[in-house]
C-alpha cells in the first residue's frame, strides 16, 4: 500500500513539433557566418573551400555581366517545361489508374519496372529520341517526373473518401463531374505532396541533362567551371541551385496554402 | 394518406404526388453471407417509411438498393409516378455522415448537384432558397469543418431539397449527432418533409425517431434481413409529439419485437456490409 499526496503532474507534452520561419532563415545564415568566420580566421584554407564572400563577388559580377542570366534563364525555360510535361502526363495516367480496374494493374506495373531506372542513364538514349538540342533535356525531366507523380496522383485518388464518390453517384453527376469536383479536389493534397519530391528531382536530373551536350544553362556552367577548377564559380552555380531550390519550395508552400487552406 | 400540412414550400418543391416505391423480392449477399431476404415492401407517393432493426440487419444495404447505389442479388425495385420538371435527381440521399466535400463552402456544397444543370444564376437562386429553409444563410460562405454536426447535417438536407426530389433516402441522418441536437433536428427534418410532401424511406436505429417521422414503419428481423411487421400510424406527422402516449406504446411495441433479435445481433461479428 502506498499514498499519493499532492498536485498531480503535468504529463501531457511533446510530440506536437512547431514550424519556426525564423529558426530556419537563422540556421541557414548562421551557417553561412561560420563557414565565412572559419575562412577569415584561416582555420580552412580558401583553395580548399572558397569563401560566401569571394563566391558572393563571383555571382555579383556573373549578374552583371548578364552571364548568370543567359544561363539562369536556359535552365528555367527546360525546367519549366520539362516539369509541366512530365506533370501533366502524369496526372492524367495517375487519375486514370485510379479510377479504371483495366489500367491500374498494367500501368503500374510498368511505373514500378521503369521508375527505379536513374534518368542520367538514359541522357544518351534520349539524345538519340529526342536530339542533343532541347528534347532530349526536356525528356529527362519529363521522365524523371513522370513516374513519382502517377505514384502520387494516383495514392491521392485512392485515399479520397468512397463515401464522398457514392454521394455524387447518389446525385446522378456524370463521371466526368465526379472526377472534376470530386476525385481531383480531393487528390490535390497528395498531388501537391508529389510536387516538392518531383520539383527536386527535375532541378537534379536538369543539371545532369546539361552535364552532356549543352552550352548554356547553369549545369553547363558548372561543368564548366569544375574543368577550369574555378571553384568561386563552381560554387557559385551550386549557389544558385540552392536558391532554386528554396524559391520552387516556396511557391509550393504557397500554392498549398492558397488551394488547401479549407484544411 | 399524408395530407400535407401546411403551403407548400414553394412551387416545385410540393412534390405531393410524389414517386410510389415499389421493392420485389429483394436479397442480397455480402461475401458469402446473406444480409437481405424476400423483402416485398411499397411507399406510397409522398408517405415517410421508417426503417428500423437491429444493427446489421441490412437497413443500410436496402437503401442503397434503393437508391441503385447497390446492385442488389435478386429482385427489384420500382419506382412509378410523376416528376416535376424541376426536379434534377428523383431519387436523392442524405447520408449518415453527410458526405459534404471539406474543399467547398456550405454555399457550394450545396450547389454541385445543380452544377450540371443549371446557369450560374439560377443556381444561386435555389441554393439561397434552400439555404434559407435549412436556416443556414448565415453560414453560406463558412467550410464544413466549421461547422457543428448539426449544422453539417442541414447542409446534407439543403443539399438534398436543392435537387427538388421526388424522393427522398435517409441513411440514419441524425446517428452522427449528439442526442440534444438529434431531438433538434429530428423536428426540423419531420416538418421539412411533411411540407415538401416528398416520398421518403427513413433508416434507423432509433426507435423513437421512426414513430415520430414515419406514417409506416417497417420492422426488420436481424440478418438475413426481413421485413417482421409493418405497422402504420395514421396521424400527420407534424402534429405529432415525441411524447404522445400512442407513439410511446408503438415504440414499445418495436422494443418488444426486436429486442431479443438486438441482443443476439450485438454479440455477433460485424463483417457484413451495412
Amino acid at each position: 500500500m502506498r499514498r499519493i499526496d499532492g498536485a498531480i503532474a503535468f504529463r501531457g507534452g511533446g510530440f506536437a513539433p512547431r514550424a519556426r520561419a525564423w529558426a530556419a532563415a537563422g540556421t541557414l545564415i548562421g551557417l553561412v557566418a561560420l563557414w565565412q568566420a572559419l575562412e577569415m580566421a584561416q582555420l580552412v584554407p580558401t583553395l580548399f573551400l572558397p569563401a560566401p564572400l569571394a563566391i558572393g563577388r563571383t555571382l555579383w559580377a556573373l549578374t552583371v555581366s548578364g552571364e548568370l542570366w543567359k544561363h539562369l534563364s536556359a535552365s528555367l525555360l527546360r525546367l519549366a517545361v520539362g516539369w509541366t510535361v512530365g506533370t501533366v502526363f502524369g496526372i492524367a495516367v495517375g487519375l486514370a489508374v485510379g479510377l479504371w480496374s483495366a489500367l491500374r494493374s498494367p500501368v503500374m506495373a510498368v511505373v514500378a519496372a521503369l521508375f527505379p531506372i536513374p534518368k542520367i542513364a538514359l541522357v544518351p538514349l534520349f539524345i538519340i529520341w529526342f536530339g542533343i538540342g532541347e528534347g532530349s533535356k526536356i525528356a529527362t525531366i519529363g521522365f524523371g517526373v513522370f513516374f513519382p507523380t502517377v505514384i502520387a496522383t494516383a495514392g491521392g485518388v485512392d485515399g479520397v473518401p468512397r463515401g464522398l464518390i457514392r454521394m455524387g453517384q447518389g446525385f446522378g453527376l456524370p463521371t466526368w463531374k465526379i472526377v472534376r469536383s470530386i476525385v481531383l479536389p480531393g487528390a490535390l493534397p497528395a498531388i501537391l505532396t508529389g510536387f516538392r519530391v518531383t520539383s527536386s528531382i527535375a532541378i537534379v536530373l536538369l543539371v545532369a541533362a546539361e552535364m552532356i551536350g549543352a552550352e548554356r544553362g547553369i549545369g553547363a556552367f558548372i561543368l564548366a567551371a569544375g574543368n577550369l577548377y574555378d571553384m568561386d564559380a563552381l560554387l557559385a552555380g551550386i549557389v544558385v541551385l540552392s536558391v532554386l531550390g528554396l524559391a520552387v519550395a516556396w511557391a509550393i508552400g504557397v500554392a498549398e496554402r492558397v488551394l488547401l487552406r479549407w484544411r | 394518406m399524408s395530407a400535407a400540412q401546411g403551403p407548400p414550400l414553394s412551387s416545385g418543391m410540393s412534390g405531393g404526388q410524389g414517386l410510389r416505391l415499389t421493392l420485389r423480392g429483394i436479397g442480397h449477399a455480402y461475401r458469402g453471407l446473406q444480409v437481405l431476404q424476400d423483402i416485398d415492401l411499397t411507399v406510397a407517393p409522398g408517405e415517410v417509411l421508417a426503417l428500423v432493426g437491429p444493427s446489421g440487419c441490412g437497413k443500410s444495404t436496402l437503401l442503397g438498393i434503393m437508391g441503385g447505389l447497390i446492385a442488389p442479388a435478386a429482385g427489384v425495385v420500382e419506382a412509378h409516378g410523376a416528376v416535376a420538371d424541376d426536379c434534377l435527381n428523383p431519387i436523392t440521399y442524405v447520408f449518415q455522415d453527410f458526405a459534404l466535400l471539406p474543399w467547398r463552402s456550405v454555399r457550394d456544397n450545396v450547389a454541385l448537384p445543380l452544377e450540371p444543370h443549371l446557369p450560374r444564376a439560377a443556381r444561386r437562386a435555389r441554393v439561397d432558397e434552400v439555404l434559407a429553409l435549412t436556416g443556414l444563410d448565415a453560414f453560406a460562405e463558412a467550410w464544413p469543418r466549421e461547422l457543428s454536426g448539426g449544422m453539417r447535417q442541414r447542409v446534407g438536407i439543403a443539399r438534398a431539397l436543392a435537387v427538388r426530389p421526388a424522393c427522398l433516402l435517409m441513411d440514419e441522418p441524425l446517428s452522427a449527432l449528439d442526442a440534444q441536437t438529434r431531438t433538434l433536428l429530428l423536428e426540423e427534418f419531420a416538418g421539412l418533409i411533411a411540407r415538401a410532401g416528398t416520398t421518403t424511406v427513413y433508416v434507423t436505429h432509433t426507435l423513437s425517431e421512426a414513430v415520430r417521422i414515419g406514417h409506416e414503419v417497417a420492422v426488420m428481423s436481424r440478418r438475413p434481413g426481413r421485413v417482421r411487421a409493418l405497422l402504420r400510424i395514421d396521424r400527420p406527422i407534424e402534429g405529432r409529439r415525441a411524447t404522445d402516449p400512442d407513439l410511446l406504446a408503438m415504440e414499445a411495441r418495436i422494443w418488444a419485437m426486436i429486442r431479443d433479435d438486438a441482443a443476439t445481433a450485438e454479440r455477433e461479428r460485424v463483417d457484413a456490409a451495412d
